[in-house]
C-alpha cells in the first residue's frame, strides 16, 4: 500500500484558520443560534439558597397557575423517572438532576418550571415555595474530615470517601537519609476557566422509539454518555446527542453539562415538547462546577548539595458536594507523573477524596495539574530557600538527564522524549535571564520588592482512559478487567465531484481543530486547506465515536491527528491505484500535486483528482479489481504506550509528555501590595508544531487564565456555604489591561509514539504561570505561605501587616461595627443611648405593635406563638428591594435587662438568618442599649451583591435600633423611607394625620 | 384576554444595520434577547447579562454600548448596527481580516462584541497607543485568547487607516 | 437572568416625568443611561411597576459652564463629561477621575447623574462631587431644590431624593484659584468598583481629602495648615473613622492601610499640581 505522502506544504505552517470567516461575521451557530422544532419550550431552575438543608416541602401550585406555564418539576417527578446517576466508586453518594429531600450546595437545582418563554419561566419561580430546614454545612475540607464534621452523604458514613496509598521506588530509605526535610503545605482554591458561552440544552422526546434527541454543546467526554443513558433508563442507542460545530469555550467545564441534559429529557417527556434551557451567568459561575480545591501536604528529602531524593505527597481534594463522573479525574490525571520534570525515584502518594457542601467539582482546563505543580514547584522554591541556594540551581540538579528518554518516571509515566536541559539553555539565552537578575538587583537596591520566579513542568496529553482505575486496589481492577488506551476517530470522505470532506471525533470550543484538519489532509491529497470542508458537528447516531471522543486532555494534537491522517492516507492509496491504472503506472509512483494526480517520473501527463475521485462514484465497474466503491475512509487508533495500571500500581497516565519552563520578574507594590509583572518568559518543547499561529494562540489563552489563577479568579464561599463569587464584578477574569503579552520560545522534541509527533500545547501555561508567579511573589516578599489568588489586600497582609492603634474618642450615638468573619456572615456589635426609662425601652420591645414598627420594612408581626411572630417584610438598601417572609422570636428573656432577637427571612432574593442580644443598663433618666448581632446571608443576594453585604447588613441593624430609640422618643428619625413607617405607625396608633 | 399593561407588547421601529425595520417587544424584552430572536442577529452574543463581559456590544447611534443593559423599546428610532454589518459584499473588513491574520480569536465568542467596540472608538481615538487600545478593550472578557492577537491585530488596523492616501498619478 | 414585567415611559417631558413620579411613587424608576439599573433589573434585585426613560429630555442633556460651576443635566453621558472642551482646565478633578469610572463602552451609555443618583459607595463621580462641595438639583411636582452633595449622600444606595422627586442636574464647582487636584484609585481590574479612591485639593495651606470605597458614602475632610507630621494622625483618625467594609475583593484593614498610604501620595501630588498651576500662571 503506498503510505508515503508527499513533504508538507501546510503542516507544520502559520495557515490562517478556515473557522474565521464565519466566526468573525457573526454567523457562526452556537447552540443557542440553531433553530429549535416548532413548539419549543423554556426551562428556568430554581436553586437552592442553603449549602446544606432538607427538604420539608415543596408548593409549586401558584406557579403552575401562572401564564405561560406547562409544567413544574420537582425530584420527585425525577425520583420516579430516573435512576441516580453512576459514579465511579462503589459509595452510595446518589445524585439526581433535581435534588430530592436534600440540598448540598448552594445553587443545587431544586425545581424546574416549563413555560412559553424563559421571562414566563423566570416570573413564575417566585410563584414556587420551598420550606427547608438547614442543617450545618461543612466548607472547608480539612473540616470536612474531621471526626464529628457534618456528612454531606449521611450514606456513606464519611466524607473522605476514598483513600489510598500509594508506595514507589524505596521511599522510607531516602527520607531516613536525607540531610533535610523540606515540608510544605499547600491550600490551592476554586477556580474555573468559565467559558463566556454558558451551558445550553435543546431535549426533545420521541414517543415513537422512546428516545431522546438531544442538542447540546457538551464537549466530551463520552464516558458520561453511557451515565446519563442508565439514569434515563434508556439504551445508550436512544439517547442521541448532537452537538454543533462551534461553541463559545469550554476548557473542560462542558462537560459538565450532562445533569442538565438528563433533567431536560425528563421534562420534555413530561410535557411533550421539546424543551430548551440556556444557562446564565449566574446559574454558570454558582452551580457549574470549579476545579476541584485541594490541600496538599509537600514533603521533600533533599540532600545538602541540592538533590531532590525523595518526594512525599499528602492530598485531599474536594470534590463539592457530588462526585459527578469522570470524577475524580483532576487527582489521577496526573498520577503517573508526580515527580514532575524531575529525576526522583522514590515517592509516596496519599490521595483523599473529599466531599464538602460546595458545587460539585469537574473538568477544567489542566485538570488536576495547576494543583499538584502548583505543590511541586513551590516545593522546589522552598528547598532553594532552605538550603539557602539559588532556585534555578535546585531546578537545573534534579531535572531528568537529557538523553534518559523515553524515561520511565517512579509512579509510571513513559515520559517520550525531550531534553530538558537544553531548553533551559535556549530560556535562558533567550529570554534573557541574565537581564532580568541584574534588573532585580537593581530594583532591590533602590528599595523595591522585586522578585524572580521559576516553574518546570511536564505537560501530559492524551490521557489514558484507564487512569482512573487506579482509584481502585490491585484486586478491584483484577476483578474488574483492565481499562487502558484512548481511542481517536477521523472519516475523511470524497463525494462525486471530488471534494473532500473530513470529521472527527473531536468537539472543538475554539482551538482552531478544523484548520488543523485541513492542513493535514491537504497535505496528503496535493490539495489547499481552503479547498478541504471539515465538519466538527458530531451525532451519536450517525456518526462513528467511542467513550474517549471530545475534547479535553490535550487529546486532539497527539490522537486525533493521528486518524486524520491515517485516513486521508488510506484515501490517497486508493486514489493513487485507480490513477496508476489509468496512466498505467506502478500507484507508488502516484503523486499528488495542486489537484493534480500524476506519475512522478511524468508530471506531464496529469489526472484531475476531481477526476480520479469521481471514478469511484461514476462508474464503479472502472476500478481495480477487490477495491471497494466510493471513497470514504475510516480510522481509529489508540497508542499501545497507554496501558492499564501494573501491579505497583505504576500507571502510564498520558501518551506524550511536553515540557514548560518559565520565568517572569514582578514587582510587588509596597504601598498598594499590587504585583506588576516586568517579563514572563515561557518555553515550550510540545515536540512538533501543527501550526504555530494556533499554537502560540494556545499559550497565550492558557497564560492568560494562569495569570487570573495566580492573582484573582477564585470561587469564594462563606463559613457557611453562603457562596459569593456570582458575578462578573466579583469573580474577576483578568481583562487585557492586566494580561502583558509572554515572550514565547520553542524547541522541537518529536514524540516518537505518535506517528505527527505532535505533543499538547494548551495546558502547559495553567499549570506553570500560577506557580511561577507565586515563586516571584516567594522572591520579593520572601513569604513562605502564599494562597492564591494573591489579592492586593493579602499581599499586604504578608508583606505589611501592622497597622497604627486607633485614636481614642468619643464614641458617637450608635456605633456599629462590623466584622465579616471568615465569610461567616456579619457580626457586629454596638450600642445607642435611649432617652427614656429602662421599662419603657423594655416594653417597646416587646410591644409586637412597636417592635413592627421598629423592623425594617416589616408592616405588621403576626403571632404564631409565644414570642413567636411571622411577619411579610420588605427589605432592602436603596433601590433594592426584596420580598421576604420573616421568622422574628424573642427567647433568654430577662426583664427589663436583655432579650435575645432571632430570627430568619426567606425569599426569591435568598435567606437569611440572624441573631441579636439586646443588653439594657439604666443610666440616670436614660437608658443604654448595648447589642451584639450576627446576621448570616445566603443564596441569590450574597451571590450577587457580596461586595456590600456587609454595609447592608449594618445599615439594616442599623436602622433598626434608630428606629427603637425614635420609636421611644416618639419622634422621627432622620432619613428617607421614614415618613411612611411614622405614619403607619401613627395610624396603628390612632394619632394618625 | 387583554395582557396587564406590562406585558403589552410596544412597537419598535429602527435602522437596523441600515436598514429601516420594525417589531414589538415587551418593556422588558432586553435588547440583546430582542436581536437575536426577533431580528435573528445572533451574532450578538450574551454571556453575563450584568455589562460586564461585552459579548453583547452592539452600536446605537454609533456608540458601543452593552444590549443586555438596554431594553429593546429604547431603541426605537435610533441606529443600531451589529457584528453582522461589517463585511461589505461578502468580504471581511480590514478589522476582521487582521483579527484572522493575528489570531486574535478563538472560540470567537467575544469577538462580535469587540470588534463593534473598535470600530466605535477608532472613530473617537484614530491613533490609539498600545496602552490605550488595551484600557479600551478592558471592557470586555475573553476567555480563549490572552488578548495578544487581538490587540497585535487593532495595532495594525491603526497603521494600516492612517497611512497616508498615495497619491494618484496622472 | 431576565427583569421581571413593567410598564415603560418614554417622557416627553421633564413635567411628564414627573407626573408618573408623582403618582407611582416608590414603584416608578427613572432610567436614562441604565448601567446600574438594568443590571440589577436583570438580578431582579428591585420590582419596579413603571420605568420612566428620560434618556432622550434634550432639556436635561446638555453641559454648561456657569461660571462657578458646572451643570450637568441628567442625560448627559460620562462619555459627553470626558469629551468636554474645558474639562482638563476648569475640572482638572473630573478630567482625572472619569477615566477610571467603568469602560469606554459603559461611559458611553452610563449618566453623570445616575452615578450620583445611584450613590454607589465605590463610585467615583459621587466622590468628586463631595470633595469639591458640589451639589444636586432635585425637581419634584412640589418644586426644585438644590442639595449640597454632604446633605444629599445619605449612605450606601441611599440619598435624600424622596420618591417623587428626580434628580436634574448636578454641579460641580470650578476649580479654584491657584488649587492642585489628585485623584488615584485601587481597583482589581482597571474599571471595576474601586476598593478605595482617593481624591485631594490643594489650594494654600488648605487640603480637603475625599475617600470613597471605603465607608458607605464618601467621606471628606478638610484640614488648613497642617504641621507635616501631623498629616499621619489625622489619616489614622480619618481611617478608624471610616472602619471600613471586608468583602471578597479586599478585608477592612487594607482599606484602612490605603487610607493612609495613599491618602498622604495623593495629598502630596495634589499640592505638587496646585504648585504647577501657580507657576505655569
Ligand atoms: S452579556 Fe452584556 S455585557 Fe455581558
Ligand atoms: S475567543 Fe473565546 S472568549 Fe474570546
Amino acid at each position: 500500500m503506498n503510505d508515503s505522502s508527499s513533504p508538507k506544504k501546510y503542516l507544520g505552517q502559520s495557515v490562517e484558520r478556515i473557522e474565521d470567516a464565519t466566526l468573525l461575521r457573526g454567523a457562526a451557530p452556537y447552540t443557542d443560534d440553531i433553530p429549535v422544532p416548532v413548539g419549543t419550550l423554556h426551562a428556568a431552575i430554581l436553586r437552592s439558597p442553603h449549602a446544606h438543608a432538607d427538604i420539608l416541602s415543596i408548593d409549586v401550585t401558584a406557579a403552575e397557575q401562572r401564564p405561560g406555564v406547562h409544567a413544574v418539576l420537582t425530584g420527585r417527578d425525577i425520583k420516579a423517572l430516573t435512576e441516580p446517576f453512576l459514579i465511579v466508586l462503589r459509595v452510595p453518594l446518589d445524585q439526581w438532576s433535581l435534588a430530592v429531600d436534600r440540598v448540598r450546595f448552594v445553587g443545587e437545582s431544586v425545581v424546574v418550571v416549563i413555560a412559553e418563554d424563559r421571562y414566563l419561566a423566570e416570573d413564575a419561580l417566585e410563584y414556587i415555595d420551598v420550606k427547608y430546614r438547614p442543617i450545618e454545612a461543612v466548607i472547608g475540607t480539612m473540616d470536612a474530615t474531621k471526626d464529628g464534621a457534618p456528612l454531606v452523604h449521611e450514606a456513606a458514613g464519611t466524607n473522605v470517601v476514598s483513600r489510598r496509598d500509594f508506595s514507589y521506588g524505596e521511599p522510607e530509605d531516602a527520607f531516613a537519609k536525607a540531610d533535610k526535610i523540606v515540608e510544605l503545605t499547600i491550600d490551592y482554591p476554586r477556580n474555573s476557566q468559565t467559558p463566556l458561552e454558558g451551558f445550553v440544552v435543546v431535549a426533545n422526546y420521541l414517543p415513537g422509539d422512546e428516545s431522546y434527541d438531544i442538542l447540546s454543546n457538551f464537549q466530551g467526554p463520552f464516558t458520561v454518555h453511557p451515565v446519563m443513558s442508565k439514569a434515563l433508563r434508556c439504551k445508550g442507542s436512544q439517547l442521541r446527542m448532537r452537538s454543533p460545530a462551534y461553541s463559545g469555550g469550554g476548557f473542560g467545564v462542558k462537560q459538565a453539562i450532562f445533569p442538565y441534559v438528563v433533567l431536560m429529557c425528563v421534562a420534555s417527556r413530561k410535557v411533550g415538547r421539546p424543551v430548551k434551557w440556556v444557562e446564565d451567568r449566574l446559574e454558570h459561575l454558582t452551580a457549574a462546577i470549579a476545579a476541584p480545591n485541594r490541600v496538599i501536604e509537600a514533603k521533600a528529602a533533599v540532600m545538602n548539595d541540592g538533590k531532590i531524593i525523595g518526594l512525599h505527597f499528602e492530598q485531599w481534594d474536594d470534590y463539592g458536594a457530588y462526585l459527578r463522573p469522570p470524577m475524580p479525574g483532576p487527582l489521577y490525571r496526573q498520577h503517573g507523573i508526580m515527580t514532575g520534570a524531575y529525576d526522583v525515584p522514590n515517592m509516596t502518594i496519599v490521595n483523599n477524596l473529599v466531599m464538602t457542601n460546595k458545587t460539585p467539582s469537574g473538568m477544567v482546563r489542566g485538570f488536576g495539574g495547576p494543583q499538584i505543580y502548583y505543590s511541586i514547584e513551590r516545593l522546589v522554591h522552598t528547598v532553594a530557600v532552605e538550603l539557602d541556594m539559588d532556585h534555578l540551581e535546585i531546578i537545573k540538579k534534579n531535572l531528568i538527564p537529557a538523553g534518559s528518554f523515553p524515561y520511565r518516571a517512579a509512579a509510571g509515566a513513559l515520559i517520550d522524549s525531550g531534553d530538558y536541559q537544553q531548553a533551559l539553555e535556549i530560556a535562558e539565552r533567550d529570554g534573557k535571564l541574565e537581564d532580568l537578575q541584574e534588573r532585580r538587583d537593581e530594583m532591590r537596591a533602590a528599595g523595591k520588592l522585586y522578585g524572580i520566579g521559576y516553574a518546570a513542568v511536564v505537560e501530559p496529553a492524551q490521557s489514558n482512559m484507564g487512569y482512573l482505575s487506579t482509584i481502585n486496589t490491585v484486586e478491584e481492577r483484577k476483578k474488574a478487567g483492565p481499562k487502558g488506551g484512548n481511542v481517536a476517530i477521523a472519516t475523511v470522505n470524497i463525494d462525486p465531484l471530488g471534494t473532500v470532506s473530513v470529521t472527527a471525533d473531536s468537539l472543538p470550543q475554539g482551538q482552531g481543530h478544523g484548520t488543523i484538519l485541513s492542513q493535514i489532509v491537504a497535505d496528503e491529497l496535493g490539495l489547499t486547506p481552503q479547498e478541504i470542508i471539515v465538519n466538527m458537528e458530531r451525532d451519536t447516531q450517525r456518526d462513528p465515536w467511542s467513550i474517549a471522543t471530545g475534547n479535553y486532555s490535550s487529546r486532539f494534537s497527539s490522537s486525533t491527528v493521528v486518524s486524520a491522517q491515517k485516513a486521508a492516507q488510506r484515501v490517497r492509496a486508493k486514489l493513487a491505484r485507480i490513477a496508476a491504472q489509468t496512466l498505467n503506472v506502478p500507484a507508488e509512483e502516484i503523486d499528488f500535486v495542486g489537484g493534480q494526480v500524476f506519475a512522478k517520473g511524468n508530471p506531464e501527463n496529469t489526472l484531475r483528482f476531481s477526476r480520479v475521485a469521481g471514478t469511484t462514484h461514476w462508474s464503479p465497474g472502472e476500478l481495480p479489481t477487490d477495491m471497494a466503491p466510493g471513497v470514504t475512509e475510516t480510522v481509529t487508533w489508540s497508542a499501545p504506550e497507554l496501558e492499564p495500571p501494573n501491579d505497583k500500581d505504576q500507571i502510564n497516565t498520558s501518551l506524550t509528555y511536553g515540557f514548560v519552563f518559565d520565568f517572569c520578574g514582578l514587582q510587588v507594590d509596597r504601598v498598594t501590595g499590587e504585583v506588576r509583572i516586568d517579563r514572563y518568559v515561557t518555553m515550550h518543547d510540545s515536540g512538533e508544531i501543527l501550526n504555530p499561529l494556533l499554537a502560540d494562540g494556545q499559550v497565550y489563552g492558557a497564560f492568560a487564565w494562569g495569570l487570573g489563577i495566580a492573582l484573582s479568579e477564585e470561587f469564594v464561599y462563606g463559613g457557611d456555604g453562603s457562596f459569593l463569587s456570582g458575578t462578573f464584578a466579583d469573580y474577576l477574569c483578568p481583562t487585557a489591561p492586566e494580561v502583558p503579552e509572554p515572550q514565547i520560545l520553542h524547541m522541537v522534541s518529536p514524540s516518537p509514539f505518535t506517528p505527527l509527533g505532535a505533543k499538547g500545547i494548551a495546558e502547559g501555561n495553567v499549570m506553570s504561570t500560577p506557580v511561577c508567579i507565586a515563586n516571584a511573589v516567594a522572591d520579593a516578599t520572601g513569604q513562605r505561605d502564599l494562597r492564591l489568588p494573591l489579592s492586593p489586600s493579602k499581599i499586604m497582609g504578608l508583606i505589611d501587616d501592622d497597622e497604627p492603634p486607633a485614636p481614642t474618642r468619643a464614641a458617637s450615638e450608635i456605633l456599629v461595627k462590623s466584622d465579616a468573619k471568615g465569610g461567616r456572615g456579619v457580626t457586629g456589635s454596638g450600642s445607642a443611648r435611649a432617652p427614656a426609662a429602662i421599662q419603657t425601652v423594655w416594653d417597646t420591645l416587646l410591644d409586637p405593635v412597636k417592635l413592627a414598627a421598629v423592623i425594617p420594612g416589616c408592616h405588621q408581626l403576626d403571632l404564631v406563638g409565644e414570642n413567636n411572630y411571622t411577619a411579610e417584610v420588605s427589605l432592602g438598601v436603596g433601590a433594592v428591594r426584596g420580598r421576604f417572609t420573616a421568622d422574628v422570636r424573642l427567647a433568654d428573656l430577662d426583664p427589663p435587662n436583655s432579650v435575645v432577637l432571632s430570627g430568619g427571612l426567606h425569599g426569591p432574593l435568598g435567606a437569611s438568618s440572624g441573631m441579636g442580644k439586646v443588653t439594657l443598663t439604666a443610666s440616670g433618666e436614660s437608658t443604654r442599649i448595648d447589642y451584639d448581632y450576627e446576621v448570616v446571608v445566603t443564596g441569590k443576594v450574597v451571590a450577587i451583591g457580596g461586595r456590600m453585604l456587609d454595609g447592608a447588613s449594618r445599615v439594616l441593624v442599623e436602622q433598626f435600633f434608630r428606629r427603637l430609640i425614635a420609636q421611644i422618643e416618639g419622634q422621627n428619625e432622620a432619613g428617607n423611607s421614614a415618613g411612611s413607617w411614622l405614619s403607619r405607625l401613627l395610624k396603628i396608633l390612632g394619632v394618625g394625620r | 384576554m387583554s395582557q396587564p399593561i406590562e406585558n403589552q407588547k410596544q412597537q419598535v421601529n429602527f435602522t437596523l444595520n441600515g436598514r429601516e425595520v420594525g417589531g414589538s417587544a415587551e418593556p422588558r424584552k432586553l435588547l440583546s434577547d430582542f436581536l437575536r430572536q426577533e431580528m435573528a442577529l445572533t451574532g450578538v452574543h450574551v454571556s453575563c447579562e450584568h455589562g460586564i463581559c461585552g459579548c453583547c456590544t452592539v452600536r446605537i447611534d454609533g456608540k458601543a454600548v452593552r444590549a443586555c443593559l438596554t431594553l429593546a423599546v429604547q431603541v426605537d428610532g435610533r441606529r443600531v448596527d451589529t457584528v453582522e454589518s461589517l463585511a461589505h459584499a461578502g468580504e471581511l473588513s480590514d478589522l476582521q481580516k487582521a483579527f484572522r491574520k493575528h489570531h486574535g480569536l478563538q472560540c470567537g465568542y467575544c469577538t462580535p462584541g469587540i470588534l463593534m467596540s473598535v470600530e466605535a472608538f477608532l472613530e473617537i481615538s484614530p491613533k490609539p497607543n498600545e496602552e490605550e487600545i488595551r484600557d479600551m478593550l478592558g471592557g470586555h472578557i475573553c476567555r480563549c485568547t490572552g488578548y495578544t492577537g487581538m490587540v497585535r491585530a487593532i495595532k495594525e488596523v491603526v497603521e494600516q487607516r492612517n497611512e497616508p492616501v498615495p497619491l494618484i498619478e496622472v | 437572568m431576565k427583569p421581571k414585567g413593567f410598564e415603560y415611559l418614554r417622557a416627553h417631558s421633564v413635567e411628564q416625568a414627573l407626573d408618573s413620579l408623582a403618582s407611582n411613587g416608590d414603584d416608578a424608576k427613572i432610567i436614562s443611561g441604565g448601567n446600574s439599573l438594568m443590571a440589577m433589573l436583570n438580578f431582579r434585585l428591585l420590582e419596579p411597576k413603571v420605568l420612566i426613560d428620560i434618556s432622550r429630555l434634550e432639556a436635561l442633556s446638555g453641559i454648561e459652564y456657569k461660571g462657578d460651576y458646572l451643570e450637568v443635566g441628567a442625560a448627559a453621558t460620562q462619555a459627553q463629561l470626558q469629551a468636554w472642551p474645558g474639562l482638563a482646565e476648569r475640572m482638572p478633578l473630573l478630567a482625572l477621575a472619569v477615566p477610571h469610572i467603568g469602560h469606554f463602552q459603559t461611559r458611553s451609555k452610563g449618566t453623570v447623574c445616575g452615578s450620583i443618583a445611584h450613590s454607589d459607595p465605590s463610585s467615583e463621580l459621587p466622590l468628586c462631587l463631595a470633595l469639591l462641595g458640589g451639589s444636586v438639583v432635585l425637581r419634584s411636582k412640589r418644586g426644585e431644590k438644590v442639595l449640597k452633595a454632604a446633605d444629599f449622600q445619605l449612605g450606601m444606595l441611599s440619598t435624600a431624593c424622596a420618591d417623587d422627586e428626580m434628580v436634574v442636574a448636578v454641579r460641580f464647582p470650578v476649580k479654584r484659584q491657584g488649587a492642585g487636584y489628585a485623584f488615584t484609585e485601587v481597583a482589581r481590574r482597571k474599571g471595576d468598583f474601586a476598593i478605595i479612591a482617593i481624591a485631594a485639593e490643594a489650594v494654600g495651606g488648605t487640603i480637603r481629602l475625599g475617600i470613597g470605597g471605603v465607608a458607605d458614602k464618601p467621606a471628606v475632610r478638610e484640614w488648613s495648615d497642617l504641621a507635616t507630621d501631623a498629616l499621619d494622625d489625622k489619616l489614622n483618625e480619618l481611617a478608624w473613622e471610616l472602619g471600613g467594609n471586608d468583602d471578597i475583593h479586599a478585608s477592612a484593614k487594607y482599606r484602612r492601610q490605603l487610607v493612609r498610604r495613599l491618602g498622604r501620595e495623593v495629598i502630596e501630588t495634589a499640592q505638587e499640581n496646585g504648585v504647577a498651576v501657580k507657576e505655569t500662571n
